[in-house]
């Protein structure tokens, strides 16, 4: 802020940008070329993203022009099925609104009805409150928002933390990015109850579910950052994992395939260790082979067969 | 009568950007920044009263204003101040103190003086009763 009356003086007179450097300036290319990279699918996520980003790039340089430029609402709302990458987004998201300027610090506090509801009378208000002072300056993400509203209890005291959110989010936009996230239905139920709320947020993004073929880059990738590869059958066979384990209860996108790459390097150091009269290669130790991933208990019916087959 | 007390009491009172930026300087210190409020601004009365706890995990002075703000609206009427206390080895004090609200009307205080034994002179500052007693 206070290098804006010379940047005035300076910039009104050539009255030109150059748009690269502004936005190289502000750090965006760089995380939306990170966001797009190690982000598989999410479209319409990231082209909301980048307009946003895009909004917030031209905005600043409109004020340095001295045009008119009133600051957008960012709160957001982001809604998906588990395991679709809301969590991770939201941190890339207090990033970009840093680099731009939009917000001043660009810390995340991650919170969830725990956090901001109290116990009893009178308890509720100094937590959400002491909540709200911390991510001043940066954002602040509610997880599973709807927790917050029961609609079954009206003394329930997750209303007044939601009264001082809204009273808070309408009088300090400049200060505070406040982002709701959760699954979809649930969100809908929310914010038919709470219509404050869904008007004084700007944008609510949906995150899809993930395609099969979104899934198996997502595996290769983990195993990629762990030092691990599939074998040629072994990634058919965990093509034929992913097909099976969709169908199947409690499937959540990337985070059911980062515990099924967690037990398959598992299954693989038992096969390992299994045969101990044998001289091991680094080809070896870095292979998944497929019988690691046909030894899933999701070729044999999920869990419902746990039992039968452990 | 201007009350000076603690840092910058001697300049013009500050403005809610001065306050600002003095409280990022405390935040980006490390420092515990507390809200104190009185009706005795006596120089010897070291006791005020704390406005809710030490701040000393905040990110943005933003937090802080939105509690002085909550403070102001309660307790406008009487002295307000904002201090930072270093809790690093070494210093584990109050680094920085200084007002950021007056009453509309001061308090006043004279010196009394008292005369004891030997002829000695004793001093003692007294705070003056409130002309309207209003207070």
């Amino acid at each position: 802020m206070l290098d804006l009356p010379h940047a005035k003086a300076t910039e009104t007179s050539e009255a030109v940008f150059d748009l690269r450097k502004e936005a190289e300036a502000a750090g965006i290319t760089e995380t939306l070329r990170e966001l797009d990279q190690e982000l598989i699918g999410l479209k319409p996520v990231k082209s909301r993203v980048r307009q946003i980003a895009s909004l917030l790039l031209i905005e600043r340089i409109r004020q340095r022009a001295g045009l008119v430029a009133a600051p957008p609402t960012m709160h957001m709302s982001f809604t998906g099925n588990p395991g679709t990458g809301k969590t991770t987004v939201a941190l890339r998201m207090a990033k970009i609104l840093h680099g731009l300027g939009f917000v001043r610090r660009g810390q995340v506090i991650s919170v969830t009805r725990d956090d901001l509801v109290g116990q009893y009378i009178g308890h509720t208000a100094p937590k959400t409150k002491e909540i709200l002072k911390k991510a001043m300056g940066g954002v602040l993400f509610i997880d599973e928002a709807y927790y917050l509203h029961r609609p079954d209890n009206e003394r329930d005291y997750g209303q007044e933390a939601i009264e001082i959110l809204l009273q808070v989010m309408e009088n300090q936009r400049e200060d505070l990015v406040v982002i709701l996230a959760g699954y979809g239905e649930r969100m809908t139920n929310f914010f038919a109850s709470n219509p404050g709320f869904r008007s004084r947020i700007a944008h609510h993004i949906e995150f899809p579910d993930y395609s099969e073929a979104e899934l198996l880059f997502i595996a290769d990738l983990m195993l990629q950052e762990r030092g691990y590869r599939f074998s040629a059958a072994a990634r058919e066979a965990f093509e034929k994992y992913i097909a099976l384990r969709r169908m199947q209860s409690f499937f959540s996108n990337a985070r059911s395939i980062r515990n099924a790459v967690d037990r398959i390097r598992l299954r693989q150091a038992d096969r390992l260790v299994s045969d101990l009269d044998r001289m091991l290669e680094i080809s070896d130790l870095e292979t998944i082979d497929s019988a690691d991933v046909l030894a899933s208990r999701v070729f044999s019916g999920g869990a419902d067969a746990r039992s039968s087959n452990p | 009568m201007k009350l000076t007390q603690g840092c910058f009491s001697y300049l013009p009172d500050l403005t809610d950007d001065q306050i600002t930026k003095q409280v990022q300087y405390c935040l980006a210190n490390g420092w515990a920044v507390n809200i104190e409020f009185t009706d005795d601004p006596h120089p010897r009365n070291t006791y005020w009263e704390m406005w809710g706890l030490p701040m000393f995990d905040l990110a943005d002075a933003a937090g802080v204003m939105m509690e002085l703000a909550e403070c102001r609206r309660v307790y406008g009427d009487r002295y307000i101040r904002i201090s930072g206390f270093d809790s690093s080895h070494g210093w584990e004090s109050v680094r920085i103190s200084f007002l950021v609200n007056r009453p509309a009307k001061e308090a006043e205080f004279e010196l009394v003086r008292q005369e004891v034994a030997g002829r000695a002179i004793r001093y003692t500052t007294v705070r003056k009763p409130a002309e309207h007693a209003s207070v």
